[in-house]
């Protein structure tokens, strides 16, 4: 049947149908990919290290927004000293992974399609066929693993800037104590809320990385093509990552 | 069809089990275009078969059925006496280890350089220590003149150079088959001439049984020992590029002499002009 006839509901359960099939080829080939460590730790490299400072600079911002927001509310209720908790619990728990997601989407997730779209475009694919090579063992398992390793470690680093970024505000504009503003974020912040922060910074590694790999490999090889798969690696990842933030946050809520 | 292959030679004459290649019969489309009905090619062991044809009459698509990229709708496509279309996964890949492909564009991987993209194939199918690798790679290289070029990366490379680079890792592997896809697109006269005096020193020197697509008339002359001529979805001519530029075919003579307008027409197929411009005015 032709998938262009097909009605929203059914074209999207193909797309979801197509894009499970790819992850099963990709998680086949990952352990040979492991077997290369030279390959993988070049793509950490790619999609974590080349998005640190973008990571960091939105991490200290975000801190620095969070520590001037929560001052102005709980200064109302007499509870400026509690500035530190808002903070963390906002970096850990929602902003660190929602944020540094989005921003991996859009600087690591685009960087992964254009490179494998513009790869088949260029046939380098095909001559990897050609040549007996597997391209999804050779060129996506590597990029696929290397941005889900590297999603929930620029998310970490950007709580841990956002944390510093909130005490540049709280502490030294402010005139929060110092001592206050961490032994409250410590006493307050359970595991458990870390926890659900990683969780979710995985979570959203594997749809990041998984989005941008699935759309470069299956891009039009044209230079429109590209470029559309680029946008929608964008929006897809963008829309994804909100939609499972719910979830998860509606999983952790109830238990 | 015409056959004008009973003449002269620019090689000794194929014996009947030579065959390294054979399509038979075969029809593909493409969107509900038929792109061949009732294709027959031989390909012979140790020579090189040029596929020629005006653009669009589906050279590369047919080297993308032999090279089982692309399944046949009917008819066979057989390479060493195997049925591609029939091959699963595991097979085809063995067999596509057994040829060589040389690109268009040559298709080197842009993030290795010259070296590692000629060691790749190694590197991908074989546990050589690195010395025997270096070995390999430089001798490959500078078969093709390029030894002082292994470490540039491909940006840094000219288009005939990059060509030649990948016909270095097209037989890194000692390749059976060696497959050229329009090997002279876009290359200046120098860069053309190095191109079909390596095509023929790897046929000569290697064996190599080799297949040129191309719609370069005067260099395929030059190489080849048979061509196919395609049009229509068929094999219009075959023979010598010499043969082919006696034959009285009307295709044939269009293409060998580059005529603008002939069977394959100059104009798209379009309503009548005069009454389009009429009506537009209207």
């Amino acid at each position: 049947m032709n998938a262009h006839a097909d009605s929203f509901p059914v074209a999207a359960l193909r797309r979801v149908g197509a894009v499970a099939v790819f992850l099963g080829q990709i998680l086949a080939r990952v352990p040979a990919s492991l077997g290369k460590p030279s390959l993988l730790v070049a793509q950490v490299y790619n999609a974590g290290a080349r998005s640190l400072i973008i990571v960091m600079m939105s991490g200290l911002f975000v801190g620095m927004v969070l520590g001037l927001q929560g001052f102005n509310l709980l200064q109302r209720f007499g509870s400026a000293d509690q500035v530190g908790v808002a903070v963390a619990l906002g970096l850990l728990k929602e902003l660190g992974p929602v944020v540094t997601a989005l921003l991996f989407a859009g600087r690591a997730g685009t960087s992964l399609t254009s490179e494998i779209g513009l790869m088949k475009a260029t046939e380098q694919l095909t001559a990897m066929q050609m040549m007996a090579v597997d391209p999804v063992r050779h060129v996506v398992a590597p990029r696929f693993l290397g941005g889900f390793i590297a999603m929930p470690l620029l998310a970490a680093m950007f709580s841990i800037v956002g944390l510093y970024g909130g005490q540049l505000i709280a502490v030294a504009q402010m005139g929060v104590d110092s001592g206050a503003y961490w032994s409250n974020m410590q006493n307050a912040v359970a595991l458990r809320e870390v926890h659900e922060g990683i969780w979710k910074s995985v979570a959203f590694g594997l749809a990041c990385s998984l989005v941008a790999v699935y759309e470069g490999y299956h891009a039009e090889p044209t230079a429109e093509g590209v470029g559309l798969a680029t946008t929608r690696t964008v929006v897809v990842s963008s829309v994804l990552v909100l939609l499972i933030d719910f979830l998860l946050t509606a999983a952790f809520f109830t238990t | 069809m015409s056959d004008v292959k009973n003449s002269k030679s620019n090689g000794s004459p194929a014996q009947a089990g030579d065959a390294v290649i054979e399509v038979r019969d075969v029809r593909y489309g493409i969107g509900g275009r038929v792109i061949f009905d009732g294709l027959d090619i031989t390909a012979r062991r140790g020579r090189i078969t040029a596929f020629m044809g005006p653009s669009g009459t589906g050279k590369t698509t047919l080297l993308r059925l032999i090279t089982g990229q692309s399944r046949a709708e009917r008819g066979s496509v057989q390479v060493f006496g195997r049925e591609v279309a029939q091959m699963g996964r595991a097979e085809l890949f063995a067999l596509r280890r057994r040829m060589g492909m040389l690109f268009q564009n040559g298709a080197l991987l842009t993030d290795l350089d010259v070296y590692e993209n000629v060691a790749f194939p190694l590197r991908a199918h074989t546990k050589l220590p690195e010395s025997l690798v270096r070995q390999l790679v430089l001798t490959k290289l500078h078969a093709v003149g390029l030894r002082g070029a292994a470490r540039l990366m491909p940006a840094e490379l000219s288009g005939g150079m990059a060509r030649r680079v990948a016909l270095a890792r097209a037989i890194v592997m000692d390749p059976d088959i060696l497959i050229y896809d329009e090997p002279f697109v876009g290359l200046d006269p120098i860069s053309m001439g190095v191109i079909c005096r390596l095509i023929k020193q790897m046929n000569e020197a290697l064996g190599i049984t080799s297949i040129v697509v191309s719609h370069d008339v005067h260099e395929l002359a030059a190489i080849a020992h048979e061509s196919f001529l395609l049009s229509g979805g068929k094999v219009v001519a075959r023979g010598t590029p010499e043969q082919l530029n006696h034959s009285d075919v009307a295709e044939v003579r269009q293409f060998m002499g580059g005529l603008p307008d002939g069977p394959v027409p100059f104009h798209y197929p379009a309503p009548d002009y005069r009454k389009q411009l009429l009506e537009e005015t209207a």
